[in-house]
């Protein structure tokens, strides 16, 4: 599904090296975890993926099915099936929810051929899906994000991913800032779009959002590059003793 | 005090390419009003009035050409019924025109006002313009009620079931509209006034509204999309105890549009929302010049005016609130924003609150921005197109002046339009 090889990425702005040879294969139907202190590179990794400005790829690849993802342009990345949930969802006043949601649904569908979606069925889908995740209709008629707290914006951005049914799931620190509760909401609803055709990939601090979304294969990101990696029992390592243990034993 | 000799030269070749119409009993009115011009002299670069745009070609003696503007679109406000009052060039067309009569409304032409003995539209004309020549001139609304050349009075009486739409058409490559309009809602009636279209190669238009105690007046205007135009607009408006007054202009595009509101708040509890939405693409220079007057108590008045601007665009937005010594408890509010999509266009704004009572609460602000760049990836890491999330953006960025508007309905055919001439300008 999700392949990259040897990336290299530095800030464009500064003279600044990220990502330093980072390998990564996330095959379809599998969780992986990505688990790193703090400027090991994670949300750049989520970032340079999904496209955003201010990054410089100075060597190696990234390939979405074998498509050259670092060639095309956000929407073109979105539309071929990579979704990145955002740690701090965007707040944009003006903008419906609902308005949001149904045009983002609709480019993509044009940009691969597809038809639009009518107002109706759109309508019965999104309802659907957003009780799952209890969001009321007062939260999809509002401004995207706007006055949300902090766990209604997690779980518009599971929402979003829900709705656009993407193949390459990445999860940028969805747990910050959630208590208990609406972490289980949330990862309820990532674990009910677990699919065979669907891969993940889990970017976190903590261990606690690994009991409840189960990872097949769990990464240690430091300085740049992939250091460790295994299976679920990692994850329980770190909590255990910090990364500081398992840096030491790597190098 | 003797005016300027270039201004003096530059008036009297404006006036004597006039004619005053057949005043009859509004013949007094008009005289005054020659000579406020004449006393005042019509606006030139140096007034700092003007400061922000160039008067010269609303000034000069001929008026400038501008092509008719072919439009692929149906007119601004066709999907609403509505009576149709047609002014072609600045004349009044009886036979595009619909029936004038309905019921809560009188509409008759300023021409009729004294053969038919319209006291209070004769006890009107020009009398809220000379209030609003101080403490700043307007000389172009006064040379405006002396030579209009046609117009309508419209009383209000009771609540008409449909909109009065002034509907302006442009005829001539040459063209000099100057309409004055009057209007009067009395206590307990509301209406609505749209007006929409190209009115001329030039166009000065003034309206006068006073509304009684409890009345009610909302006026939606639509300006554009023609390019060439030049246009100067003076809108007085007085208010009664518990009166409401609501304005909200569209602007798309034109040359030189400079609107003027002047509202004086003078019975308690009455409410003025003066709003306004502008799209500007290339060579446009878009002026809002706002005078809000507080001068009873409780009062409330609202400026939110909102300008998108690229490829050179130029906004402009001078707002006042003046607060007099016994307006206790006045509610007022400004805000003026421009999007610039652009590094080319720019946005000149004076924000003033003037302020003599000690117990009111008085907001303003004003700010120019770019799309912001963290929306824009979020819109375009879900598949949207920049260029579609640059409308969405830029929608939501016009919204807060749009929501002025109280029909719903008409709020979304507002934005339905703007929402078609942002994706064709894409």
């Amino acid at each position: 599904m999700l392949e990259i090889k040897n990336l290299h990425v530095k800030l464009e702005d500064e003279d600044k090296q990220i990502l330093n040879g980072l390998d990564l294969t996330v095959e379809a139907g599998k969780v992986h975890a990505i688990m790193g202190p703090n400027g090991s590179g994670k949300s750049t990794l989520s970032y340079v993926l999904s496209g955003r400005d201010g990054y410089e790829v100075t060597e190696g690849s990234a390939t979405l099915e074998g498509e050259d993802l670092l060639e095309m342009e956000p929407e073109e990345r979105a539309a071929a099936g990579i979704f990145l949930a955002f740690q701090y969802p965007v707040e944009i006043p003006g903008v419906g929810n609902m308005t949001f949601l149904r045009t983002a649904m609709n480019s993509q569908r044009k940009a691969r051929g597809e038809e639009e979606l009518s107002a109706a069925d759109f309508l019965k889908m999104v309802r659907a899906k957003a009780k799952d995740l209890k969001i009321d209709a007062d939260m999809l008629k509002r401004p995207v994000n706007v006055g949300f707290s902090g766990g209604e914006k997690k779980r518009n951005e599971i929402l979003q991913m829900a709705m656009l049914e993407p193949k390459m799931c990445i999860l940028d620190e969805t747990d910050s800032g959630l208590d208990v509760d609406a972490m289980k909401l949330v990862a309820e609803g990532v674990n009910a779009l677990r699919d065979e055709g669907r891969g993940f990939l889990v970017i976190t601090h903590y261990q606690r959002l690994l009991d409840h979304i189960k990872p097949d294969v769990v990464h240690i990101l430091a300085g740049g590059r992939i250091v460790k990696t295994g299976g679920p029992e990692l994850a329980l390592e770190v909590e255990n003793n910090g990364y500081a243990g398992i840096l030491a034993e790597v190098s | 005090m003797a005016l300027a000799d270039v201004k003096q030269s530059a008036t009297e070749a404006r006036l004597a390419a006039l004619s005053m119409p057949e005043g009859g009993c509004l013949a007094a009115s008009r005289k005054a009003a020659l000579s406020r011009v004449q006393t005042l002299g019509l606006p030139g670069r140096r007034d700092e009035y003007w400061k922000y745009t160039r008067p010269e070609t609303l000034t000069a003696a001929e008026a400038p050409k501008a092509s008719v503007f072919a439009s692929d679109e149906a007119p601004m406000f066709n999907e609403f019924d509505r009576l149709q009052v047609v002014f072609v060039d600045g004349v009044f067309d009886a036979d595009a025109s619909d029936d004038l009569s309905l019921e809560g409304v009188t509409i008759d032409r300023i021409a009729d006002i004294c053969a038919q003995d319209i006291h209070w539209a004769k006890d009107l004309y020009g009398v809220l313009e000379a209030r609003g020549q101080s403490p700043v001139a307007r000389p172009l609304a006064a040379l405006n009620t002396a030579f209009a050349q046609d117009g309508v009075a419209i009383h209000v009486t009771g609540t008409p079931r449909k909109p009065i739409n002034l509907v302006y058409v442009h005829s001539a490559e040459i063209s000099d509209a100057i309409l004055h309009h009057v209007i009067r809602v009395e206590a307990g009636a509301e209406a609505t006034i749209l007006e929409n279209g190209p009115a001329a190669s030039r166009f000065n238009n003034c309206m006068e509204v006073d509304i009684a105690d409890t009345g009610k007046l909302h006026l939606v205007r639509a300006q554009g999309r023609d390019h060439e135009r030049r246009a100067v607009t003076h809108m007085f408006a007085r208010l009664g105890s518990e009166s409401v007054f609501k304005s909200f202009s569209l602007t798309v595009n034109g040359i030189l549009t400079r609107n003027e509101a002047v509202i004086e708040l003078l019975g308690d509890d009455a409410i003025a929302h003066v709003a306004g939405a502008c799209v500007g693409d290339g060579e446009v220079h878009h002026d809002d010049t706002v005078f809000i007057t507080h001068d009873a108590v409780n009062c409330e008045s609202r400026q939110v005016f909102k300008k998108v601007l690229r490829n050179g665009a130029t906004g402009v937005f001078q707002g006042k609130i003046l607060v007099k010594k016994d307006a206790q408890k006045t509610d007022g509010y400004q805000i003026s924003q421009a999007l610039l999509l652009d590094d080319d266009s720019q946005f000149l704004a004076k924000p003033e609150l003037e302020i003599y009572a000690d117990d009111v609460i008085c907001s303003h602000g004003s700010t120019t921005g770019a799309i912001d760049e963290e929306a824009l990836f979020y819109l375009r890491s879900r598949g949207i197109s920049t260029g579609e999330a640059t409308d969405l953006l830029t929608l939501a960025f016009l919204a807060e002046a749009v929501d002025e508007v109280e029909d719903r309905e008409m709020a979304d055919a507002i934005v339905a339009r703007l929402e078609g001439w942002l994706s064709r300008r894409r």
